[in-house]
């Protein structure tokens, strides 16, 4: 019977040496260890074996068995190995070929710049806001302390609708619209177009964009819009950006200032970018007027707060270093696939 | 404003300063300066020199050699000038020396021009005699410079001395950035007093005194101001024996400085007061004025008027009007009249100086079309306190520098001269506004330099009559801030009570929408929101369509922005024509922006300003994709239910076959379709072309950031799949909503999986097949239930002329 065994393990070793495919591995044990396989017929005729005799050959077939067993694993795990190594080696792909893409779209840089600027004041507490583009000339004008007759209206350049309805010339009259809500403390951001009779050339539009801030408050100083606006140009143009004001004039504000940047392409040490200074002007801002506030039912003995207005294009054009404004409205997609 | 800082030092004579750090100053305390220029630029080694004997040139008709003496050096220079004769005093730069351009005065060159000696035909010359355009300047500053040839100075020049100096060159040029309320830093003195303010040096007003005949100006003239309200003072003075000549160099230098070109001595006198004071003058012939009088009014309707360029203005009855006993002599404070202009001959002069009312002169001015240096004052509103002392100036001048008699006296009609405003002085709101803790000492000192007056006794400060712009406590703060220092008040952020940061509903559905769009490769553009009234005709709008009733600007640029859109589709159109005509390939693009739709026409309340979400496509994808676009988005912003399309949208500039109003819960949210052809040829664009439209705040009323979850099926879905033969004419969109209506509360889901028509199919027919899914959410199905199911979405089909294939 051993050597039954013996012969029937020699025999499947050598066969199993010898086969070259995964299918011939797999007919060798249905052939040794299957239902019908050698091994189970020596089992089968175990009840040719004396019964004392019967442990001990059912042991040494289940050995023999493991041997096999053990071997043919062995043979069939390398040959998979093998096979899937001649797979995967015939799949070998040129991996400099060009990438499939989905064709994502492209912000306007526009919207990238205003969405920087909300995230930053949107992070100060300031509430996002809007007001009509269409407006009346008391919201444009005369509650931002621009009464009748004044010589700016006529240095905005208005585009009339009629007497009393015009396209706003700046964001400013949003600020109008939020402190009559009587809603105080009020710190608002108002994007949003605006226009002004300026022929298109590279660097005038006659429709533009602006983003007006405004902060009203029981103790809120010049001290605070300059601590706010050097946060935010830091934010906005890097951690190394320092700012200067200016004494400058806008009728809702007083005290009024213009606000420079340090030059972001050189740092402040002055190139041709920004004209040699070192500067950039960047935005307008100033405390509330009281008049403005008076006109708007906020007592300014009690209140005070600041305004700012930036231009998103000018801030586009900057960053962005685009050297044309009608690229903007051009909507070229090879100029929007920068973006 | 462009000055000469020199005369700004007349005033401020100790005011001693680079032009950097001028320029950074007067920059911060909020008198910006824009740039400035160096006169002197380039300008080296440059001295008087006396020629002592000229020759001709053995070999050159065309030059002479001189001898010229330069005090410590005799120099030979070879010129090719005609114009210079021995005894001559002329400047001459020697060897390695530098001139500012070319004697032909174009463009001067950044570095200058570097003079070496040298031969000339064969004579060596030591340097070179310098023309005034050689020097960086012009004829307009030195009218006596001749027209060509080289400068020659006055006899009194010291021999050897420095030629730039005696020139008057040493000087820079600065322009400065006046903001409109600053009316009296629109002069001279009023920078100079800024200047002083900000160096803290004593700022020195000259001296007006004006030494009178016996003559008395009762004799003279006479003014009525009739129309009070547009004339709040008028001074008149009158000189007699007038002698025309050219003014004094230093007064032509200091106005050519400030772009002004000098004429005479008495223009160049009311042009110099005009700058110095700021209160613009005008001279009138006396002449020609009838009956020794002056009246004040405003014109009469149409009349028309010869002003003295010689030009005929149309005036009306809101224009002021100077005239004589007679007629009119001069539209006040825009220009004078051709009848009682100054000429050569003139014998007999008044002058004027008034204080017109500054919104009347600016409109005057705007409906006449005459801006004028005079107007462009007048219009900011003058100090009517300054027309005194500007016309003693010039009368102070006309005598000093022999241009005639001041006759004694002068007429003064002034209906209401405001008193100084008084502002309460209150040091701790002035601190609290500006977050700073000046001192009252320090704030005192700033007042006293900037000429505040204060009262001790009531505890306000006196605000002098030229700061029209102090009004109240808030202008005093920025009075204190400007000398303080803006960059010395401290940095602080708000405190007080906390805010949230928020964003509306409205602009996070936006950004939904353009976070989508760029998923499916739309990229964004911006469109203007005016165009012009043609676009209807390009999108074969009817003549009597609704969208036609746009608001119409008063005063566009021109016919191509003279209306405001109430369709967005133009924009696109003309975006996606700039991309095809750049042969730019499949380009996608949308934009966020408004139309504007009147509730009525004229405009008698805001307009419905409404977001319009368009995208735009050609190249890849076609009707499906854009749908998918939409879609998708509708999902994302919490839209589910089904959405669907009606082919009968009746858009003219859509393909009549290819189009949709888009339909959500019954309501019609936007359209959608392939551009007519016609369009597309109207604007240029070869290919077809895909838009759709959605309109916002529709959309709005249905989006939605809410979510709920329900739970993923734990029961199995039972498919069944129908092939149907239907009448061409029925849309797919008819069996869904067979579908939806009789598939039951277990109908999950179904697929159009097969659309064909062709052989096979009989004519007028197509194939369309559907894979219907059900499922329970509490059970297994039973074939009962989906039967029934099936069944009755099967009798709604045929019902329709539909026939099941097998």
């Amino acid at each position: 019977m051993k050597e039954k065994l013996e012969k029937i393990k020699a025999e499947a070793l050598k066969q199993i040496e010898a086969s070259n495919a995964l299918e011939k591995l797999n007919e060798i044990k249905v052939n040794y260890l299957g239902k019908k396989g050698e091994l189970t017929a020596v089992l089968k005729s175990m009840k040719d074996v004396a019964p004392e005799d019967r442990p001990k050959v059912g042991q040494l077939v289940n050995e023999t068995r493991g041997e096999i067993e053990k071997v043919l694993d062995e043979a069939i795990k390398k040959m998979e190995k093998m096979k899937r190594e001649l797979q995967m080696k015939a799949e070998t792909i040129d991996v400099t070929l060009p990438a499939k893409k989905n064709n994502v779209g492209h912000r306007h840089p526009n919207t990238i710049a205003l969405e920087e600027v909300e995230r930053i004041f949107i992070g100060m507490g300031y509430e996002v806001v809007e007001g009509p583009e269409i407006e009346t000339d008391y919201y444009n004008f005369e509650a931002l302390n621009i009464p009748a007759d004044h010589p700016a209206k006529d240095e905005q350049d208005t585009f009339y609708i009629n007497e009393d309805f015009l396209l706003r010339t700046q964001t400013s009259g949003t600020q109008v619209h939020e402190m009559e809500k009587g809603k105080l403390p009020i710190r608002m951001l108002a994007p949003g177009r605006v226009f002004r009779s300026d022929e298109v050339d590279a660097t005038h539009s006659p429709s533009f964009h602006q983003i007006e801030g405004l902060v009203i408050d029981k103790t809120i100083t010049f001290a605070d819009l300059k601590g706010t606006l050097a946060e935010f140009a830091k934010e906005l143009f890097g951690e190394e950006t320092k700012v200067k004001f200016r004494p400058h004039h806008f009728n809702f504000t007083e005290p009024s200032a213009e606000m420079d940047v340090t030059c972001f392409k050189c740092g402040g040490s002055g190139c041709r970018f920004c004209k040699g200074s070192g500067w950039i002007e960047i935005l307008g801002c100033g405390m509330v007027h009281p008049n403005v506030l008076k006109m708007s039912n906020i007592d300014p003995e009690e209140y005070s707060g600041f305004a700012f207005g930036v231009g998103l294009e000018r801030i586009a054009l900057l960053k962005y270093e685009i050297d044309d404004m009608r690229l903007l409205y051009e909507n070229d997609s090879r100029f929007l696939k920068q973006f | 404003m462009n000055t000469a800082l020199s005369w700004i030092k007349a005033y401020v004579p100790e005011l001693e300063c680079g032009d950097q750090e001028y320029t950074d100053a007067m920059t911060l305390t909020g008198t910006k300066v824009e740039t400035f220029e160096r006169l002197d630029k380039n300008l080296e080694k440059i001295y008087v020199g006396q020629i002592m004997s000229i020759e001709r040139h053995p070999d050159a008709d065309k030059l002479i050699i001189c001898q010229v003496n330069l005090g410590t050096q005799k120099l030979q220079i070879v010129t090719g000038a005609s114009n210079v004769k021995v005894g001559d005093k002329v400047p001459v730069v020697i060897d390695g020396g530098k001139v500012a351009g070319g004697h032909d005065g174009g463009a001067l060159p950044e570095e200058g021009i570097v003079i070496k000696n040298g031969k000339l035909r064969g004579v060596e010359s030591f340097g070179m005699m310098c023309s005034i355009e050689e020097l960086g300047a012009n004829r307009d500053m030195y009218p006596n410079a001749p027209e060509e040839g080289i400068y020659i100075f006055p006899e009194e020049t010291e021999v050897d001395a420095d030629a730039v100096d005696a020139l008057g060159l040493r000087d820079t040029v600065f322009e400065y950035e006046i903001t409109s309320n600053r009316v009296d830093c629109y002069s001279i003195l009023g920078i100079a007093r800024e200047a002083a303010a900000t160096f803290d040096k004593p700022f020195i007003a000259p001296v007006v005194t004006v030494k009178e005949n016996n003559e008395k100006i009762e004799d003279y003239i006479s003014v009525e101001v009739k129309d009070q309200d547009l004339c709040s003072r008028y001074c008149a003075r009158v000189c007699t024996n007038i002698k025309i000549a050219p003014s004094p160099e230093w007064m032509q230098r200091r106005l050519a400085a400030s772009g002004i070109r000098p004429i005479n001595n008495l223009v160049d006198i009311t042009n110099y007061v005009m700058e110095e004071f700021g209160q613009p003058m005008h001279a009138f012939d006396l002449d020609t004025v009838a009956g020794k009088k002056i009246i004040v009014r405003r014109a009469k309707e149409n009349e028309e008027f010869q002003t003295l360029d010689g030009q005929m203005r149309k005036l009306d009855s809101e224009i002021l009007m100077i005239c004589d006993a007679e007629k009119e002599i001069g539209i006040a404070g825009i220009m004078g009249g051709e009848n009682s202009k100054i000429t050569d001959n003139v014998k007999t002069v008044m002058f004027e100086a008034a204080c017109f009312n500054g919104a009347n002169i600016r409109k005057s001015a705007k409906r006449l079309g005459l801006r004028t240096d005079a107007s462009g004052k007048f219009e900011k509103g003058l100090d009517p306190y300054n027309a005194e002392i500007a016309i003693n100036r010039a009368c102070q001048l006309i005598q000093e520098l022999g241009c005639g008699e001041v006759v004694s006296g002068m007429v003064d009609v002034s209906i209401s001269l405001k008193e100084n405003t008084r502002i309460a002085f209150r040091p701790d709101r002035i601190n609290q506004l500006l977050g700073t803790n000046v001192s009252i000492e320090d704030m005192q000192a700033i007042f006293k330099k900037i000429e505040l007056g204060y009262d001790e006794k009531t505890n306000e400060l006196v605000i002098p009559s030229f700061r029209q712009d102090l009004e109240g406590i808030a202008d005093i703060a920025e009075e204190v801030a400007r000398f303080y220092g803006y960059d010395k008040i401290p940095t602080t952020l708000p405190n007080g009570e906390a805010t949230t940061g928020k964003m509306p509903f409205k602009l996070r559905i936006e950004e939904k929408a353009r976070d989508i769009a760029e998923y499916c490769g739309f990229s964004q553009g911006y469109c203007y929101s005016f165009e012009s009234p043609k676009v209807y005709d390009k999108l074969l709008l009817d003549s009597d369509d609704v969208l036609r009733n746009a608001i119409v600007i008063s005063n566009p640029l021109g016919e191509d922005f003279s209306i405001m859109r109430t369709i967005s589709l133009n924009g696109m159109l003309t975006s996606i024509a700039t991309n095809y005509n750049r042969r730019n390939k499949s380009v996608r693009l949308y934009e966020l922006g408004n139309v504007y739709l009147p509730k009525a026409l004229p405009l008698k309340e805001l307009p419905d300003e409404r977001m319009q979400f368009t995208l735009g496509m050609y190249g890849d994808g076609d009707f499906f994709s854009m749908k998918g676009v939409v879609e998708e988005f509708f999902e994302c912003v919490g839209m589910t239910k089904k959405v669907n399309y009606d082919p009968n949208a009746n858009k003219n500039f859509l393909h009549p076959g290819r189009q949709a109003n888009i339909i959500y819960d019954d309501a019609i949210v936007g359209y959608m379709g392939e551009v007519h052809p016609e369009v597309a040829d109207n604007y240029g664009i070869g290919t077809k072309a895909y838009v759709a439209v959605l309109d916002m705040p529709n959309i709005i009323s249905f989006a939605t950031f809410e979510r709920k979850y329900e739970g993923i099926a734990k029961y199995p879905a039972v498919t069944r799949d129908i092939s149907m033969v239907v009448p061409k004419l029925i849309l797919v969109g008819e069996i869904e909503k067979i579908i939806t209506q009789r598939g039951g509360k277990i109908l999950e889901d179904y697929k159009l999986f097969d659309i064909y028509e062709g052989e096979q199919i009989k004519e007028g027919f197509k194939s369309v097949a559907y894979s219907i899914s059900f499922r329970a959410k509490d059970r297994t199905l039973e074939d009962n239930d989906v039967n029934a199911a099936m069944k009755k979405i099967l009798n709604g089909l045929e019902s329709m002329g539909i026939e099941l294939r097998q």
